[in-house]
């Protein structure tokens, strides 16, 4: 870290004290010149060092007892997806057998965090699920382009948690992040929150997917992840997997940076979840090596970290297997989905 | 004025390098190894000696190319293969270089075997869309069903290249891996370390034969290496041991097949070491790495 870069940063960290105190928080968000000087406000990004950062944070060598730890740890935090046109009951059934038991050979496989699917997908899941620990997570707010109106999604959001869902993945509305109208977003993001209470006064947790690929540079990304701490997301999510630019080392690095800074500033600590495009183990233990560095312990579990993958939990059992016998394993020997 | 002279020029070497998944890397350990001429034992070319991560690699690019090559047609399988076999004739002079200097034979000895290696390619080629006629059937079966078996091909297949025989070089070579991909499987060859270069060029011609990338994946280096990484590999579906020579050690052929029945792979047994390669093939290499698949379909309904 440079000397410059350090003393902006200082800036903002004293910050927390001062300004962003609990009635610091309502202030910024009081009106859009003050979201947008305190959003404008932050450190800029030096891209080719976080790059760099988050390649040199890959490089890392991990084996034997380490990785089959990480292999354990990776599967446990895995939302098990499946987000398609093509979804019917029966997929979402054989996809919560998989989440509660991903190797039918092996009962010693770890279950995964949750499995995450479409509102109204989320009856079949809860009652695949029965009593197993595992969440059922809904993406809501016209996923995944988040293109309908307030009553839209609000509907969409209620529906998802009536019917049960334990954690709600909203998508921010891009367009207007890009033209500049945070205000809205924020308001967006507080009203979702609001919905996904429920009658007996607990609620479900609310994930906001930024779509870090169309959101064009790292600052709008960190822009973005305060935005959503600010209005009281629970976890901060880089994409829908939907588009061509999913969830990336150097992406997720700027949220992990978010939110550690956010819990320094505020004492709130809310969770990251890279999403779209990690297939393999080595992927997978890019991100937890990140989450080490960055974060430290605090985060290093399924409450605070997840993958939101669909391919990336047979790359892992396939990784666990070879781990085992010693002969490297072939997708014969996984479940296909 | 100067006298005209000669204009000096250095040479440039060919860099062989290894055939894995349609491109052409160095060995993930940016190790090479010297081959020598058979004969004077004078230094050829260096080739690049090929790891257990190397073959790994092949297997995974070999995996994923299985189902496109698998569900392509038959025949368009045989048009790729007569291409390659055009393309190894165009490039007949080079070829006979390399395995007059590979088996220590003169040009005009090595020259009959480059010819019989195209034609065998065109042989194999031809076989793509006949296979199904033999290996398939109509069985009656006593219900009312129509009850057909057809043969599907097993999947990747691991290739321990001939290292000896008669015309072992490229014509062996040939014999033993155009028989895998014809009908369907997709070959990781472990290629004859003493004799690499006639293989590692192969590679070119099957590149420009519109061959998909995976397909056949060429790996030179110590059998000792290849060979066992291949045999234990959960995701090799079959092994041909065509070129094993060892007699004892990892390489052995006891060995290979003590550790691909852990995986219940297919395995065909070693030829014999002084076999002769020009030899007609026959049918047998085709129909072993086949899987049968029948269907009974009901009848008056």
């Amino acid at each position: 870290m440079t000397k410059r870069y350090a003393c902006r940063y200082a800036a903002l960290v004293s910050m927390s004290s001062s300004s962003l105190s609990a009635s610091g928080l309502a202030e910024v968000a009081s009106s859009e010149a003050s979201l947008r000087r305190f959003l404008h406000g932050l450190p800029g990004i030096d891209a080719v060092g976080l790059q760099a950062r988050a390649a040199g944070l890959g490089t890392r060598s991990i084996k034997t007892t380490a990785k089959a730890y990480a292999i354990d740890l990776a599967i446990s935090m895995i939302d098990l997806t499946t987000l398609e046109g093509a979804d019917t009951p029966g997929k979402v059934r054989s996809l919560c057998q998989k989440a509660k038991n991903p190797d039918p050979g092996n009962p010693d496989v770890p279950h995964t965090a949750a499995v995450c699917v479409y509102p109204d997908m989320v009856p079949f899941a809860k009652e695949a699920l029965g009593g197993a620990p595992i969440n059922v997570a809904a993406v809501a707010t016209a996923f995944p382009s988040g293109r309908a109106g307030l009553p839209v999604k609000l509907a969409d959001t209620a529906e998802a948690v009536a019917a049960g869902a334990d954690e709600v993945d909203m998508v921010i509305d891009r367009g207007a992040f890009l033209s500049g109208r945070y205000l809205e977003i924020y308001e967006l993001i507080a009203e979702i929150k609001k919905a996904c209470e429920r009658p007996d006064g607990t609620a479900a947790h609310l994930k906001v997917i930024f779509e870090t690929g169309e959101l064009v540079t790292y600052d709008n990304i960190r822009r973005a992840s305060w935005l959503a701490m600010l209005a009281g997301a629970d976890f901060i999510k880089t994409s829908t997997g939907k588009v061509a630019v999913n969830a990336t080392p150097a992406n997720t690095l700027v949220l992990m940076e978010a939110v550690r800074d956010f819990r320094n500033a505020t004492g709130v600590q809310v969770g990251v979840k890279p999403a779209g495009g990690i297939r393999t183990t080595k992927d997978a233990m890019k991100y937890l090596v990140m989450v080490n560095e960055i974060l430290g312990d605090d985060w290093l579990s399924p409450d605070w970290f997840r993958f939101g993958a669909s391919s990336l939990l047979n790359d892992l059992l396939m990784q666990r297997q070879k781990l085992a016998s010693g002969r490297y394993s072939g997708p014969d020997y996984v479940t296909v989905d | 004025m100067s006298e005209p002279t000669t204009a000096l020029r250095l040479d440039v070497y060919k860099t062989y390098k290894l055939f894995v998944g349609g491109k052409f890397p160095r060995s993930e350990s940016g190790r090479v190894y010297e081959v020598t001429d058979r004969k004077s034992g004078e230094w050829l070319a260096n080739a690049p000696q090929g790891t257990r991560k190397d073959t790994r690699d092949a297997v995974s690019a070999a995996r994923k190319a299985f189902g496109g090559w698998s569900g392509a047609t038959a025949y368009n399988r045989g048009q790729i293969l007569y291409r390659a076999a055009e393309m190894l004739q165009g490039r007949r002079e080079q070829y006979i270089a390399e395995v007059a200097l590979s088996e220590g034979l003169t040009a005009k000895k090595a020259a009959p075997l480059v010819d019989a290696a195209v034609d065998r390619l065109v042989w194999y080629a031809g076989w793509t869309d006949k296979v199904a006629q033999i290996a398939g059937n109509a069985n009656p079966v006593a219900g009312p069903y129509f009850n057909l078996s057809t043969p599907e091909p097993t999947g990747v297949v691991g290739v321990v290249a001939p290292q000896s025989g008669h015309g072992f070089s490229l014509l062996g070579l040939v014999s033993v891996l155009a028989p895998v991909v014809a009908t369907g499987n997709t070959a990781v060859v472990a290629l004859a370390p003493g004799a690499p270069l006639p293989g590692l060029s192969l590679g070119e011609v099957l590149a420009t034969s519109d061959l998909p990338g995976g397909v056949v994946n060429l790996i030179s280096g110590r059998t000792e290496d290849i060979a066992p990484t291949l045999a234990s590999h959960a995701d090799v579906n079959a092994l041909d041991l065509s070129g094993v020579v060892a007699d004892e050690g990892p390489a052995s052929a006891k060995s290979l097949e003590t550790a691909a029945a852990d995986t219940l792979k297919r395995v065909l047994r070693p030829e014999s070491a002084s076999y002769d390669w020009t030899t007609a093939p026959g049918t047998d290499r085709l129909l072993t790495f086949l899987e049968t698949k029948t269907v009974w379909h009901p009848m008056g309904m």
